[in-house]
């Protein structure tokens, strides 16, 4: 909405935009100016987030981080043959300690170190750097185990960090969350702006839309204290808190979202459309079905996305209606979504640790796959105004 | 033939009403329509479980009571530190996000043209904020106010302290990290409020001598005063229930007395929901102290919500006479 400048006015541009009548109000220029800079500051929070949370699991993605519990100990000479800097990080000190220390020091802390390993576990996994990428999405056969699995279980002597089931948890729920809340948010959206009454549909949306004001922590516990206790009546699986159940809660605060998007595309369909195909004598449903539903399909699509974005990211319902990390692709197991990870064990995670940096690295994969997700979403969406608009 | 004479009957118009009953659309119609009327049925069957469950034990005692008495014992317990923690977090975060969130809806209405690329980036940026997982927000509000804002300012502030005083959970940070989640809540709020204001009342101002400057902040923003305000109240319900920002950055979850500072540590409904029902000692006795807690915090957000769409069908019907 700024002002077009008639073309005679066009010599009076001057630096950064400072025109003849800011001359006069320096003041209103450098209140414009800040008004322009203020209004970066969602720009600068999105740059934010996503370098402060990738900042502390950059170690992981760049391997720098050993979470090994023991380390192979070496014969004096061996680490005397070590190079100055591996072996100030084989004896674990800092800088200023190893220039201090002479060679009779050092040869202690060596000895010192290959007896401690003699008494330390004999276990070899111990010896592993789980952190590593092979580790993190590969199977690996643990000590007690008789063939190689995907393990998450971040506490204990050895730390066994693979996060594929906690990935597949987050896709198990988001789609069992989908199939529930995709078919009925489409069909009230399909009801509700095009075969309603006007009278009804004044509180049938404001209703749909009351559901997205439940905060999502009351969503988690409804489905926790009754929805647990009566889908396994109905169900009799053996799980009482499982993937179903979290995806059927979760699918409860994906509706409004999809009802959202869907109805406001179909409604942005022109009235024409389909008032063209009454008078060429089809019913409202018939219209509703080939005209107004293809037309706006891109913006089902989009709603689609969104939801599935939405359903990845959402954390109280998951966190409480899911238990034990394990692989399983049924939807009657529990499964344990990486939000649910990150908010229960962050807490207890040692600062600056592997486990820490692990939960980082998990939430800015979150963040990178949703801000994906929702980018299509909101290109889509354009796409579609623009078109139904007649501007493209 | 005279046409006005109607004593001779008319042909009968041809009929356009279907004479054979449409199966499909009698199954097209009935299927969305009972998806609409499913959902609204599961909305109304959780809002009437709680409201059942919880009325009970919903009193002016279990509202204005503390929690240092026996935080799980449904005849003691109460929720005031919450209610006050939660409310204090809601009231700074409104203080932080309408100033920024309003200007720069300004920003994108009356001052940049519409399709220059900044307002393609800064549309950008406000539709992903919305789409970032709130557990990816509290992430971002430990790394970035706690450590790195708050441990910079202890060791600006407080060189050589021994405990930290900003660098540890605080209400201040709780509400700037859910300012920064519901910046675009309030900027697509006040963008449609300023965008539905006629174009003559800012040309008219303009036209009577006053700078772009002062059309704003005296014809404009006191027009999109309504909209402004609903953005707020939406923000503010939003925030109202969600836990996940908060509960590496301020929330605790047992801290009875009340947040006097803006350092200090709080107790927060939603998440005090979350508390009693994963880590009650026994839920079955804890349960009615359960459905109160929801039935406080369900009423807290709704009472939001309503005051929102109250106030947006005002300005609505406003708009309409104004056009």
């Amino acid at each position: 909405m700024s002002s077009e400048a008639p073309s005679f006015a066009r010599r009076s541009h001057g630096w950064m935009g400072i025109k003849r009548g800011h001359r006069a109000r320096p003041l209103e220029w450098i209140i414009e100016k800040g008004i322009q800079l203020v209004s970066y500051s969602a720009i600068v929070m999105v740059f934010l987030i996503f370098i402060f949370v990738s900042r502390e699991a950059m170690p992981i993605f760049l391997g720098q981080m050993d979470s090994a519990a023991v380390r192979p100990a070496l014969s004096v000479d061996e680490a005397m043959k070590l190079p100055k800097e591996d072996l100030r990080k084989y004896l674990d000190m800092t800088p200023d300690e190893f220039v201090k220390a002479d060679a009779e020091v050092i040869k202690m802390l060596v000895d010192l170190r290959i007896e401690s390993s003699a008494n330390e576990t004999t276990d070899k996994d111990a010896k592993l750097n789980t952190t590593q990428w092979s580790h993190l999405l590969g199977p690996y056969q643990w000590t007690g185990y008789t063939k190689p699995e995907y393990i998450w279980q971040p506490v204990g002597t050895i730390h066994k960090y693979n996060i594929v089931p906690l990935l597949v948890g987050s896709l198990k729920v988001s789609f069992v969350a989908l199939a529930f809340a995709l078919p009925l948010a489409l069909g009230a959206a399909i009801y509700v702006s095009q075969l309603a009454n006007p009278r009804t549909k004044e509180w049938l949306k404001p209703a749909i839309e009351l559901l997205a004001g439940l905060p999502s922590v009351v969503l988690g516990f409804f489905a926790m204290i009754v929805m647990a206790t009566f889908l396994q009546s109905v169900f009799g699986y053996a799980t009482r808190l499982n993937a179903f159940l979290a995806g059927i809660a979760l699918g409860l605060a994906v509706i409004p979202l999809v009802f959202t998007i869907a109805e406001d595309a179909l409604s942005s369909v022109p009235r024409s459309y389909i008032q063209a195909a009454l008078a060429l004598g089809s019913s409202r449903w018939q219209a509703a079905y080939k005209i107004v539903l293809p037309a706006a399909i891109p913006g089902v699509f989009a709603a689609a996305v969104l939801g599935f974005g939405r359903a990845l990211g959402e954390t109280m319902i998951v966190l409480m209606t899911s238990s034990a990390s394990i692989l399983s692709w049924s939807v009657f197991d529990s499964a344990r979504p990486i939000t649910a990870s990150i908010a229960a064990e962050l807490a207890e995670a040692v600062f600056d640790g592997h486990h820490y940096r692990i939960l980082f690295m998990l939430g800015t994969l979150l963040f990178a796959v949703t801000f994906s997700l929702n980018l299509i979403g909101d290109i889509v969406v354009h796409r579609l105004k623009r078109r139904l608009e007649g501007k493209a | 033939m005279n046409p006005h004479d109607l004593s001779e009957p008319l042909p009968a118009p041809a009929r356009f009403k279907r004479g054979r009953f449409d199966m499909w659309a009698f199954l097209f119609t009935g299927a969305t329509g009972a998806c609409t009327y499913l959902i609204i049925t599961i909305l109304f069957v959780i809002l009437g479980n709680i409201i059942l469950n919880g009325h009970s034990n919903f009193t002016w005692r279990f509202l204005t009571g503390g929690a240092d008495k026996g935080m799980y014992d449904p005849a003691t317990a109460g929720v005031l530190p919450m209610i006050v923690g939660t409310a204090s977090r809601i009231i700074l975060m409104t203080i932080f996000v309408i100033p920024i969130g309003v200007i720069t809806a300004l920003y994108m209405t009356e001052y940049a043209s519409s399709t220059s690329w900044h307002i393609r980036i800064i549309r950008g940026a406000v539709a992903n904020l919305a789409g970032v997982p709130s557990i990816v927000f509290g992430l971002f509000g430990w790394g970035f106010f706690l450590n790195f804002i708050g441990q910079n300012m202890d060791e600006i502030l407080h060189p050589g302290g021994a405990s930290a005083v900003w660098g540890k959970p605080a209400l201040v940070w709780a509400s700037l990290t859910l300012a920064v989640m519901t910046l675009p809540v309030v900027v697509v709020a006040t963008e449609e409020a300023l965008k539905s204001i006629p174009q003559g009342l800012r040309e008219g101002s303009l036209a009577l001598g006053a700078t772009k400057l002062q059309t704003v902040l005296r014809i404009v923003l006191p027009q999109a005063m309504p909209g402004i305000l609903t953005g707020g109240i939406l923000a503010i319900s939003r925030a109202a229930g969600e836990v996940a920002p908060i509960l590496f950055t301020g929330a605790v979850s047992y801290y009875p007395e009340l947040p006097k500072l803006l350092t200090d540590p709080f107790m927060d409904l939603g998440y005090h929901v979350f508390i009693l029902s994963t880590q009650s000692p026994n839920i079955e006795q804890t349960r009615p102290l359960l459905y109160a807690t929801v039935m406080a915090l369900l009423l807290l957000t709704f009472v939001l919500n309503i005051a929102a769409i109250i106030v947006r069908a005002q300005m609505r019907r406003k708009m309409r006479l104004l056009q």
